[in-house]
């Protein structure tokens, strides 16, 4: 059994791929180079694997003047770095020119919570969904990482890959669909959960009765697989990133049915702490202890509470 | 394709006679009406007529010839003369010159490579084009097609956006002497250049000249001269923006 991480498995999938596939370009800023200079891709692919030093900016925008050359660039850095830093570029270099590239981040949204808030990036799925178009894929283990590379090199769409060292234990089916991982009684609480979300959550679900549905695809929403699994009111969506990135996605699939929702993702806040990703899951709730306190209050509450009182 | 047959250093095919240039203050006038100033005070007039017309080997039949030159305007805002040039050269119907900026024209304030044949990139947002050359002369060099040549204007104070010193330093230590810079100086930066916008491409490496950006023949010399190993940068100097 392999036990790579997914940055690894992106290294030896897109080495392969620089290798069988003209096509395909690799552009970097300092990060991950010398993993591909020690396995010799940029030795034998010196034109198509370029690194233009710490510039991220130029980057993404030179991936996209590839891509208006007919080839299948990928751009890669940290999720601070390609989404957030470069954003204009990902907005009017792929986005508004009308054509297609691959960006791939790591280090999600704080798996080196050592290096503080400039290297953290929770809201990088939340910025990329506000442009059309773009297929966002948040695996939760090497192998759906790799097959979601695989499939990104093979079409000519806008895709972002969101790397993590976090993973689950074992990688699920994946289609692009929300994929039952376990089913509830009918009307029991539907938990949806994103990428490397699904072991806690799963953990947590241990002690509901809950039907857990499976999202490594984000963008587009799977609103009918939604539509179709969800036969109660109540909904809880479990992402890595910014608490409610995917909430109005969720309300639009059930616009036509009563139902409320929990949110539960990384806070908004900035938080200010270092150490361990797994201490940032646990002050956030995000592990499986903190799922299942939140989402068994939330199950528990009233369901038409006193209004709050105003405050003038 | 002939891949091979020419250094991306080959100077231009001999250009082909016309007088259009004269036509041009008549095409412009079909946008913006009869201000007779207008067409000759537009920084980038002469640069985009001298391309067009003795420089570029462009063909507005094939304007997805992979053998094509690339022309991309960085500075998108003030399209009037690239508009004027595209007509003048049958890239654009003139018809459509008069539908400027309405809802449904095709020409807007700043141009969109999905609305106008012929146009390498949508731009407007100022400092991309020129990381966008970059990445477009490398994807050419990777694809060992060694004939089109990639030009891209940017104006003076759009060359204020950081992420053109990032493109003149990689394209540069690259080696991308498939790329040409031309930088049209009106002296419209806020901070200034100062020694001249010549000196930042120079001193990364670049083949770099200054040359009057209203002479057609100093124009024409510049944009052709050989440049071997490295990338060309010309800046072409017009009055200073009132």
């Amino acid at each position: 059994m392999k036990t790579d991480t997914m940055r690894d498995r992106f290294v030896s999938v897109v080495t392969e791929l620089l290798d069988s596939n003209p096509k395909v370009a690799l552009v970097m800023a300092d990060i991950s180079t010398d993993r591909f200079k020690s396995n010799g891709a940029i030795d034998r692919h010196p034109h198509r694997v370029v690194n233009v030093g710490i510039r991220e900016q130029l980057m993404v925008n030179v991936a996209a003047g590839m891509a208006l050359e007919g080839m299948r660039p990928i751009a890669h850095s940290f999720a601070p770095f390609v989404i957030e830093r470069s954003f204009e570029q990902v907005k009017l270099g792929f986005s508004h020119q009308g054509v297609g590239g691959i960006l791939v981040s790591a280090g999600a949204s704080y798996d080196i919570a050592a290096y503080g808030r400039t290297h953290e990036s929770p809201g990088d799925v939340a910025l990329v969904a506000t442009l059309p178009d773009w297929r966002i894929h948040v695996p939760g283990h090497p192998d759906e990482a790799e097959t979601f590379l695989r499939d990104a090199i093979a079409s000519d769409d806008a895709v972002y890959i969101r790397l993590s060292e976090r993973k689950n234990a074992a990688p699920a089916a994946i289609d692009g669909k929300l994929v039952v991982q376990r089913r509830g009684a009918p009307g029991a609480p539907a938990i949806i959960a994103v990428g490397p979300m699904l072991d806690p959550a799963m953990e947590a679900a241990e002690t509901f009765d809950a039907t857990v549905l499976y999202a490594a695809t984000v963008r587009p929403f799977d609103r009918a697989g939604l539509r179709a699994a969800v036969d109660g009111t109540d909904v809880v969506l479990v992402e890595p990133y910014l608490e409610g990135t995917s909430a109005a996605e969720v309300a639009a699939a059930l616009s036509h049915v009563p139902h409320r929702l929990l949110s539960i993702g990384v806070p908004r806040t900035e938080h200010r702490k270092y150490g361990a990703a797994a201490q940032h899951d646990e002050a956030h709730g995000l592990d499986a202890p903190g799922l299942r306190t939140r989402i068994a209050a939330w199950l528990h509450q009233p369901r038409h509470p006193p209004p709050p009182e105003r405050v003038e | 394709m002939s891949y091979a047959t020419a250094a991306s250093t080959a100077p231009a095919p001999p250009p082909p006679a016309s007088d259009g240039y004269a036509d041009l203050r008549r095409l412009m006038g079909l946008m913006i009406g009869d201000e007779k100033h207008t067409s000759s005070a537009t920084s980038t007039l002469d640069v985009l007529w001298v391309l067009y017309d003795r420089v570029l080997r462009v063909d507005p039949a094939r304007v997805d010839d992979d053998d094509r030159d690339r022309f991309l305007l960085s500075k998108g805002h003030g399209p009037m003369a690239y508009y004027a040039v595209l007509a003048a050269k049958g890239f654009i119907d003139e018809e459509a010159l008069r539908t400027w900026v309405r809802y449904d024209s095709p020409l807007g304030l700043h141009p969109d490579r999905n609305l106008i044949p012929g146009v390498e990139i949508s731009s407007g947002s100022l400092g991309h084009g020129l990381p966008i050359a970059v990445g477009r002369a490398l994807a050419l060099r990777a694809r060992r097609n060694l004939r089109p040549r990639v030009f891209c204007l940017v104006g003076d104070a759009e060359f204020d956006e950081g992420t053109n010193s990032e493109a003149v330093v990689a394209a540069a230590r690259l080696g991308l002497d498939a790329l040409t810079a031309i930088i049209v100086d009106n002296q419209s930066s806020s901070l200034r250049w100062p020694g001249g916008i010549e000196q930042r491409f120079a001193v990364e490496g670049w083949a770099a000249t200054t040359v009057d950006g209203r002479d057609h023949a100093a124009l024409e010399a510049a944009l052709t001269s050989p440049h071997p190993g490295v990338p060309l940068a010309v800046v072409a100097e017009v009055e200073k923006k009132e």
